[in-house]
């Protein structure tokens, strides 16, 4: 570098030597340096890792999956008995984080919503009650949380014969909650399609309504006509159906309930614990979301003339949810991450299962590979979608 | 309090002469018929409930004596108990019972880094030769050996100081190796940055429960035969690990919020690359993101219960165990409460103090 | 001209406030207001700031609500009732001191929402409109730009077309040119100017006495919630009566 100065064609020279203070140079032999001690490092640990499963003679590779698993699994969606394979049981973990993980997706979305709707409320007992909720559920442990519920079940709830009734029809005991469900009737498919054909009815009627309103102005009341065709075709069919108004209602029969829909002790605990935990977090997004839109703006609308309505679908919702849906959807991540706490209280999802896997086959790498690889694959591609989504909606700006 | 203000309000034509208090209340509880409903509705449901907390937690309870008393006023009082009869083991679990004394110490000396670190006067260069002292003395005392204390494997550690030990070393340990992911997700080296960015996205995909499994059936495979490491260390390892990604991001969030006057002022001086880092652009930055900092290290604490599921007995754990005696079986419910209430006034006080510092900080920024 | 001025003065006035009172909590921001606009009438309103000349202009759209007293736009008194408040908020268009732009909408989708959604105009006759009042404040380049990406100057005058396109009878303006850089407020007073030329009824807070000198019938001002003096501008600025006037002008005009 130095001497390139001194000649009337330097700068040639300078680019052809290699020294430690050319960026370039030094970009590379930084580089170098840390991908060559990386590899080295990753190197040693598989050789020692070889060598400790050959000396401990620990099988490796997937052949185990097709074996038979040979425990049993508290509760499965699809049937599953120990005869099947460590495959279908890891299949039954799967179904069973996402049975929990959705369902508490759902749940806690409606329950963070109107927390954080209530903490910016004008009363003032229901903005203090939901701040009191959200400042107990970020500030406690969800594991602890978790233990509570599950030991109010296990402890605190009575046995069947005494079960609590809070509500006709639905008991609590430590077996569990029992709800009572429609009786099985050949209908209910049918109002399942009809609900879709509702719904898609819906798209359309959406369709047809802007474009009539781009030629004639006219306007449509799109939301209600859209959630009367999703309720209002279900109906018409079971009216069809002969109405049929039965129930499965849960009785007792000897020392346990019989019908109705089970959620199990594990089950309930873990749903109520993700659920509470995660709407106090939601609940905070969703404040922060609301407040996020400038007052100007809502001002603005209101000027132009622009009714409650309008005003929310066009100009605030539009905003807030940007604000909104990037950190939403790091908390569904979260709780379909935190769902794996299951395994402290005995709920058996993916984890759990894997968990069993890999000390009944000692197979602990392939074990863990299968919950990362789970759980990757579907953050991966959520993140994925999210810088996507980030790109499309920000804010042009100069 | 408020009534000597209501003389001026007498001037204003139109206007009702109220006291403040009456007014407060009606704009804020009643201010139209729905509120107004909606505050009942809500006064009622809420002295019902606090009546029966204080009947079952306080009135009915059963604070001193023998499980039996305690099931005799089952589901209409609380067990507390528990605690005089346990507390000793839900503190320091299985740490022997005569040197108890050293745990409770060393508690002690991480409440005063604590209360140290939060005043701002002493946010200088001391501030990490006290933290090593700090943790130098608490090693000493956790494991003796040395001036005449008994040597204590880490197997018989426990209780709460567990938790602040997992979840303290695990934010300072993670701290450096945050900071560099964090500068080298940020490099123009794309071999560097794509590691960092593969190892971050990677610990942030996965539940840390995985890494605490990995931790401790997956690590005994990697070292070399022969070499074992027990399991505090290989969950304090994990907890590290993903502590680092989470913090990471946080600080990357510091770099970014940086105007790019600074860096380009640092490059105009002629500051070399970590000359720049050092000087400029990690004090300001750092200082930008103390609050999310301060959230990382409440979640990082919280989340510190999950070693229960890999065996090792933090204050969780030890409550679990206390209430598996099979005297007193059946008052988890009780035992879990009492316990969230010590995780309840950590956090709570932390995140307290995170939002005071924001405020501050902000205020400054304005000025 | 003169015809036409005379003829004016004899009709209804377009905008009324009879004893109009209104607190903050226990602040009294606005004292016994007593104003009139009649149409095609340009008013300028000033005052030191927090003298409550913002809240007046916001209370005739019923952004503020008032305690005590009559307001009444355009033949319709100003209550609770939602009907009225959407037909007065119809008829009067406002311009904000910090434009409130829609951000995540591009200018001709702006312009075109309040016409489409409430006075359910076609979505093709609302982008013509659109146009034509683009073209009039000089900017229909920038149909299809993010208001984000615009500058100052340029925001302001798509917020002015915004409530042009409104069609409206009278438009209030809270200090349209407080938040633009110097270079900027000129082509904004430009278009506020050629606006007024148009015979459109104004009621506007700034401090641009230039502009009030230019276009104003009437100067209005306000110190501590109260009009203390109302004049045409050539006595309000020579001859001011008040000793508040007289401070404030001093210290307006010798910066």
């Amino acid at each position: 570098m130095a001497v390139s100065s001194a000649g009337s064609g330097g700068r040639r020279g300078s680019s052809m030597r290699l020294s430690l203070n050319d960026p370039t140079f030094r970009a590379i032999f930084w580089q170098i340096a840390v991908i060559g001690g990386f590899v080295l490092i990753v190197w040693w640990l598989i050789s020692n890792t070889l060598h400790n499963l050959e000396v401990r003679a620990i099988a490796t590779g997937w052949n185990f999956l097709s074996r038979e698993a040979g425990f049993a699994i508290g509760e499965s969606i699809i049937p599953f008995e120990p005869e099947n394979t460590y495959s279908r049981a890891l299949l039954v973990g799967i179904l069973n984080t996402l049975r929990v993980s959705i369902i508490g997706i759902v749940l806690a979305t409606i329950l963070g919503t109107f927390v954080g709707i209530g903490r910016l409320s004008k009363n003032w007992l229901v903005s203090r009650i939901c701040s009191v909720y959200v400042e107990f559920m970020r500030n406690l442990p969800l594991l602890v949380q978790l233990f509570f519920w599950w030991a109010m079940f296990q402890d605190a709830f009575p046995g069947p014969r005494q079960a609590l009734q809070p509500v006709p029809g639905v008991f609590f005991s430590n077996r569990g909650i029992k709800i009572p469900i429609p009786a099985e009737h050949w209908v209910h498919g049918w109002m399942a399609a009809a609900c879709i054909v509702g719904i898609v009815a819906g798209v359309f009627v959406r369709r047809w309504a802007r474009a009539r309103q781009a030629t004639t102005g006219q306007q449509f009341p799109v939301f209600w006509a859209s959630v009367g065709l999703a309720l209002g075709l279900p109906f018409v069919v079971w009216l069809f159906g002969g109405a049929p108004v039965a129930m499965d209602w849960p009785a007792l029969r000897g020392f346990n309930f019989q019908g109705g829909l089970t959620l199990t002790p594990e089950y309930a605990a873990l749903l109520v614990g993700l659920v509470t935990y995660t709407g106090g977090f939601i609940a905070e997004i969703v404040r922060a979301g609301i407040l996020a839109v400038p007052h100007g703006q809502t001002e603005a609308a209101a000027a132009l003339g622009l009714r409650k309505g309008p005003m929310l679908q066009l100009v605030i919702l539009p905003q807030a949810l940007r604000v909104i849906i990037p950190p939403m959807t790091s908390q569904f991540l979260n709780l379909t991450k935190n769902s794996s706490l299951a395994v402290a209280i005995g709920y058996p999802d993916l984890v759990s299962i894997a968990n069993t896997t890999l000390n009944q086959t000692g197979q602990a790498i392939e074990g863990i590979a299968v919950i990362m690889g789970a759980y990757l694959t579907v953050s991966l591609s959520i993140s994925v979608f999210m810088n996507w989504y980030n790109k499309r909606i920000a804010f042009k700006e100069r | 309090m408020a009534n000597g203000h209501a003389a001026v309000m007498g001037g204003n034509a139109g206007r009702p002469t109220e006291s403040k208090a009456v007014q407060w209340i009606r704009a804020n509880l009643f201010s139209s018929w729905w509120n107004t409903a909606l505050s009942l509705v809500l006064l009622y449901l809420l002295g019902k409930f606090l009546f029966w907390f204080v009947g079952w937690g306080v009135t009915n309870a059963i604070w001193y004596g023998a499980a039996t008393e305690c099931r005799a006023v089952k589901g209409i009082g609380a067990c507390w108990a528990v605690f005089p009869e346990k507390w000793r083991f839900i503190l320091f679990a299985t740490y022997p019972y005569e040197d108890q004394w050293r745990p409770a110490l060393s508690c002690l000396i991480f409440f005063f880094l604590y209360a140290y670190s939060a005043l701002r006067r002493n946010w200088n260069t001391r501030l990490p030769a006290v933290w090593i002292g700090g943790l130098l003395a608490i090693a000493v005392l956790m494991w003796g050996g040395i001036l005449g204390l008994a040597f204590v494997p880490q197997e018989r550690w426990g209780g709460l100081v567990l938790t602040l030990i997992l979840s303290t070393f695990g934010i300072a340990l993670a701290f450096p190796l945050a900071i560099l992911l964090a500068l080298g997700r940020r490099s123009h080296m794309p071999a560097i940055k794509s590691l960092c960015v593969v190892y971050i996205e990677l610990i942030r995909g996965v539940p840390l429960i995985s890494l605490l499994f990995m931790a401790s059936v997956m690590f005994p495979l990697f070292l070399p035969e022969g070499i074992t490491i027990d399991k505090l260390l290989r969950a304090q390892i994990a907890i590290i690990g993903f502590a680092g990604a989470y913090l990471a991001e946080v600080v990357r969030g510091g770099l970014q919020a940086l105007p790019k006057g600074q860096y380009e002022a640092a490059d105009a001086l002629g500051l070399s690359y970590w000359q720049a880092t050092r000087m400029i652009i990690l004090p300001q930055a750092l200082r930008l993101v103390i609050p999310p900092m301060v959230n990382t290290f409440i979640g990082l604490f919280k989340d510190t219960s999950l070693v229960l599921i890999i065996g090792l007995l933090d204050i969780l754990n030890a409550a679990k165990t206390a209430v598996s005696d099979p005297a007193w079986r059946g008052f988890g419910p009780d035992v879990y409460f009492g316990v969230s209430l010590i995780y309840f006034v950590f956090c709570f006080a932390m995140s307290k103090y995170s939002q005071r510092i924001e405020g501050e900080l902000n205020k400054s920024k304005h000025r | 001209m003169s015809a036409v001025k005379a003829a004016q003065t004899t009709e209804a006035p377009m905008i009324e406030l009879k004893k109009l009172n209104k607190w903050y909590g226990e602040f009294h921001v606005l004292k016994n207001i007593d104003f009139e606009c009649r149409k095609g009438q340009k008013i300028v309103v000033c005052g030191p700031s927090g003298s409550g000349k913002s809240t007046m202009i916001r209370c005739i759209n019923r952004l503020e609500e008032h305690q005590t007293g009559d307001l009444i736009v355009d033949g319709i008194e100003l209550t609770n009732d939602i009907k009225n408040i959407e037909a007065i908020r119809r008829e009067v268009g406002m311009v904000f001191q910090h434009f409130n732009l829609f951000p995540h909408l591009t200018v001709l989708e702006n312009l075109t929402l309040a016409p489409i959604w409430v006075r359910k105009v076609p979505k093709k006759e609302a982008e013509e409109t659109a146009m034509h009042f683009l073209k009039r404040v000089r900017i229909p380049e920038q149909a299809n730009k993010y208001p984000g990406q615009l500058s100052g100057g340029q925001q302001q005058r798509v917020a002015i077309a915004r409530s042009l396109c409104m069609k409206p009878k009278i438009m209030l303006f809270d200090e349209p040119t407080s938040a633009l850089d110097p270079e900027m407020v000129k082509e904004v007073l430009d278009t506020m100017i050629e606006l007024a030329r148009e015979g459109m009824t104004m009621i506007c807070v700034t401090h641009e006495m230039g502009f009030a000198k230019a276009v104003a019938d009437k100067v209005v001002f306000m110190d501590k919630g109260e009009i203390v003096e109302a004049n045409e501008p050539e006595p309000f600025f020579s001859n001011p009566q008040n000793e508040r006037t007289k401070l404030f002008l001093s210290q307006i005009l010798n910066h």
